[in-house]
């Protein structure tokens, strides 16, 4: 498999490839090199908090625990265990960095980013959590069947509220238009019937599935013209019988991991591989194993999200974030923070990611985290004196990101690179010509800095 | 010559001669001068309690609902013959006198979500209550009528939904200086000065340098033109004074923006909310008054309105923890000098007709008001930038 090839498909279905590993790579056929990825995310490994400090109030009875605590004691239990969402959030963070399970970490933040729900109480979440990641590359039935039952779905999509005497419609048709579908793909007499089979759909304290069958609704329900007596998982079933469902999924994959842009004929092929079986697995493997995956159009044109930047560059350059909290900023600024999608219909990606600010603040961001907020500009016996200007100036206007970054790891892998090696391996994207006279008119004054000044062009936003 | 010299000389050359024409397009921006009219938006975030922000002083299930939270009549300032000021609302009274204040009741949707992103993405999508759309009201009004970043300009350092289109958004900004200095960064300036060739047809990588482009020449354009004038006037000093501070000093410095939006925070009274509503609705009016005054003293009063809102209204009962809960329909504040309906412009909220979760319900739809504002002030085709005709109010 040759670099640029390797590089396109570990960007795709990873946050990069780990140079050490690219002569190795180079050395394997694609079918290999395929096959090892999916080897490697065989297994998942769940994302666990310690929360044991909190087993109490979220295990026993109010009555318990007023019995051991006071009304101030257990407030401020509550307040620290939603604190923990954000230590989740950067666990996840660093989940994202590791070696491991590259193509099953990969799929768990798109699937994130399909299934989007956001919740407060972080037992609920970190299970959520692990359920997208245990099925990240299986079954996709098996798939939307699970996440139905999951309580933060079901507290954010208020299907606790779905009751027989009273129907709630809001999970149903959530799951038609963004889940499964897509809008105008069903009627409104599908949506109320299908809400009736999920009427009673709850869950106990300990995030397990209770169906409450006093609130269920046993009666016979019309859907998609068919009648029965059906419940959740047959209403699902018979939604994923609608080839629509599997093409709504496959459009989205395609736009994540080949092309923004669609190309209506590789979405076909997909959608008739996926809707087989819907094992997701096949469908990757189908994609990256296929000559068009490779194809130029589609290589270096995807727009980085937030995460994949903060990833990426951390995977060229380890960095260790001293004040954590400074990562909920860098992705607040950047519009795209973990666990808080900003509504059930996900982050819209693409082009989205990008205006005057954020692409402003993306430019900046290697910088803010390698190098103190300083790009070096230092041309060929040039601008000296305005660069100084800037170096003291910089100090005053940036935002100092708390960091250690591991350069000596960078040195390490990196040591032997010239420039143009080292364009070749940071730059997915075709080079803008005028940028290209311009990066090759710097002055390299060592790897570290070029890394910088690399990661600091607009053609760095892509992958 | 000396290598260095020649360099010199090739950068000097480029630009003068050599300048691509896309980034001379961007560079002078046509100024489409179709009316000078601005339009302020303020959210108070979080959900500000409208019945205890204008009270229905007369109304005995006001106060039979909230025993401890409800504003005796002796303590507001009464304006109408049922309805009065919270007591820390005197400039907006001082604004209501002069007929520059009209306040609108019950104003909601269909359906309400009581979630704060939810609704407020419904309030600056104006989508309904089961849709989800990725632009807001505002970008899309600069998509098909402003074509550059600063006709909107949020007072914040990140774009909120409201301020997006689909290809074309808004730019934020709470310190021009701050702004120019980024885009400034002498590597990002060395980078756009080399562009000769327009690559702005190739997907993705060309809007990258479109919007670096865009965000450069606005950046500049805010910068340069706000330098002429800086506000005397006395501010409060927190965040929210600042904003108005900077939204006065972008307007009366006649920049070519027709929309700044503004929000302040606070407002999700769950617990104790007498006081911490009292302090936010001192902290609203008194720089809503020095922001009007500075307004009017450079004759720009006459030419901004300013529209004021929240994402809910909150509950008409109050909780165990002396606050509220979210709730749905809320009053909105208009201000300016040319109100058609001055005062109240309809009557206040039904508390005997409340939907099941016990909350107002509402009778003038928030995108009537939008409608409204964009037909009527900023004079463009509302049904074009709402994707719906909604019928026109009469406020101004």
């Amino acid at each position: 498999m040759n670099q640029k090839q390797i590089q396109h498909l570990y960007w795709r279905a990873s946050f990069g490839v780990d140079v050490k590993d690219l002569s190795y790579l180079k050395s394997k056929s694609k079918s290999k090199v395929i096959s090892q990825l999916f080897k490697d995310s065989e297994n998942y490994e769940p994302l666990l908090l310690d929360l044991s400090e909190f087993s109490e109030i979220k295990f026993k009875s109010f009555k318990q625990l007023k019995e051991r605590y006071t009304e101030e004691e257990i407030q401020k239990l509550r307040r620290k265990q939603q604190q923990k969402v954000r230590n989740l959030n950067h666990a996840w963070l660093e989940r994202l960095k590791e070696p491991n399970f590259l193509l099953r970490e990969k799929m768990t933040l798109f699937w994130a980013n399909v299934f989007a729900c956001r919740d407060n109480d972080i037992y609920f979440i970190q299970q959520y959590n692990n359920t997208l990641r245990k099925y990240a590359l299986g079954d996709f039935k098996a798939f939307v069947k699970a996440v139905a039952r999951e309580p933060s779905m079901t507290k954010y999509l208020n299907n606790k509220q779905n009751v027989k005497r009273k129907p709630n419609e809001n999970f149903a048709r959530e799951l038609m238009e963004l889940f499964t579908l897509g809008a105008g793909n069903y009627t409104e007499q599908d949506i109320k019937e299908s809400a009736r089979a999920f009427t009673g759909w709850s869950y106990k304290r300990n995030g397990v599935f209770n169906l409450r069958k006093a609130q269920h609704d046993f009666d016979s329900k019309t859907f998609f013209g068919k009648t029965g007596d059906f419940d959740g998982d047959d209403i699902i079933d018979i939604i994923l019988e609608q080839k629509q469902c599997a093409k709504f999924i496959c459009t989205k994959v395609y736009k994540y991991f080949v092309n923004s842009k669609i190309d209506e004929k590789r979405v076909e092929e997909i959608t008739n591989i996926f809707y087989k079986d819907y094992n997701i697995s096949s469908l990757m493997k189908h994609i990256f194993s296929s000559k068009w995956f490779y194809d130029d159009k589609n290589i270096g044109v995807k727009i980085k999200s937030p995460i994949e930047l903060l990833i990426g560059i951390q995977k060229v350059v380890p960095v260790i974030f001293n004040k954590k909290g400074q990562l909920n900023y860098l992705q607040k600024m950047m519009g795209q923070t973990l666990l808080y999608p900003e509504n059930v219909a996900g982050w819209k990606g693409g082009k989205s990611w990008i205006d005057s600010n954020t692409l402003m603040f993306r430019m900046k961001l290697s910088a803010l985290i390698l190098n103190n907020a300083v790009i070096n500009l230092e041309e060929k016996g040039e601008f000296e004196d305005s660069f100084e200007k800037y170096y003291k100036n910089a100090k005053k206007r940036n935002r100092f990101i708390k960091t250690t970054k591991n350069w000596d790891e960078f040195e390490n892998k990196y040591k032997n690179f010239d420039a143009k090696e080292l364009i070749d391996v940071l730059i997915i994207s075709k080079l803008n010509k005028d940028t290209e006279s311009f990066i090759k008119n710097l002055q390299v004054k060592s790897n570290r800095n070029f890394c910088v000044q690399l990661m600091s062009i607009p053609e760095y936003q892509l992958c | 010559m000396e290598r260095r010299d020649f360099l010199k000389q090739g950068t000097l050359a480029s630009s003068l001669f050599f300048v691509p024409d896309f980034v001379k397009a961007f560079e002078n921006v046509s100024i489409d001068t179709f009316k000078h009219k601005k339009l302020v938006i303020i959210q108070l975030s979080g959900g500000n309690d409208g019945l205890n922000t204008i009270i229905p002083y007369t109304n005995d299930i006001y106060y039979k609902n909230r025993p401890k939270l409800s504003i005796s009549k002796n303590n507001i300032i009464k304006v109408t013959d049922d309805l009065g000021f919270h007591k820390n609302l005197g400039p907006l009274k001082n604004l209501y006198d002069q007929g520059y204040l009209s306040i609108i009741n019950n104003v909601g949707y269909p359906n309400p979500n009581r979630s704060h992103f939810r609704s407020t993405d419904i309030w600056q999508t104006a989508s309904n209550a089961d849709e989800y759309l990725t632009s807001g009201w505002i970008g899309r009004f600069i998509e098909k009528y402003g074509k550059n970043p600063y006709t909107a300009i949020e007072l914040d350092d990140s774009l909120s939904l409201i301020m997006k289109g689909e290809n074309t958004n808004g730019i934020a900004t709470r310190n021009p200086n701050i702004l120019f200095a980024n885009t400034n960064t002498p590597y990002f300036k060395k980078v756009l000065e080399q562009q000769t060739d327009a690559h702005l047809s190739e997907h993705n990588l060309g809007y990258l340098y479109k919007t670096m482009i865009e965000a450069k020449s606005s950046a500049k354009y805010i910068y340069e033109t706000s330098k002429t004038y800086k506000s005397s006037f006395d501010y409060p000093n927190n965040p929210f004074g600042n904003q108005l501070k900077t939204t006065a000093e972008f307007i009366n410095s006649d920049l070519d923006s027709k929309v700044y939006y503004a929000s302040m925070g606070g407002f999700d009274t769950h617990a104790n909310q007498l006081n911490k509503q009292s302090k936010l609705l001192q902290t609203y009016a008194d720089a809503i008054a020095v922001f009007v005054n500075d307004l009017k003293k450079n004759d720009s009063f006459k030419d901004t309105l300013i529209l004021t809102f929240s994402e809910f209204g909150r509950r008409v009962q109050q909780n165990a923890a002396g606050g509220t809960d979210h709730g749905a329909a809320n009053n909105i504040f208009l201000i300016g000098e040319n109100l058609k309906k001055k005062g109240f412009y309809n009557d206040a909220p039904n508390l005997l007709k409340l939907d099941n979760n016990g909350d107002l319900v509402h009778t003038i739809d928030f995108r009537t008001v939008y409608a409204t504002i964009l037909d009527k002030w900023l004079q463009v085709d509302d049904t074009a930038i709402l994707n719906k005709s909604f019928r026109k109010l009469h406020f101004i």
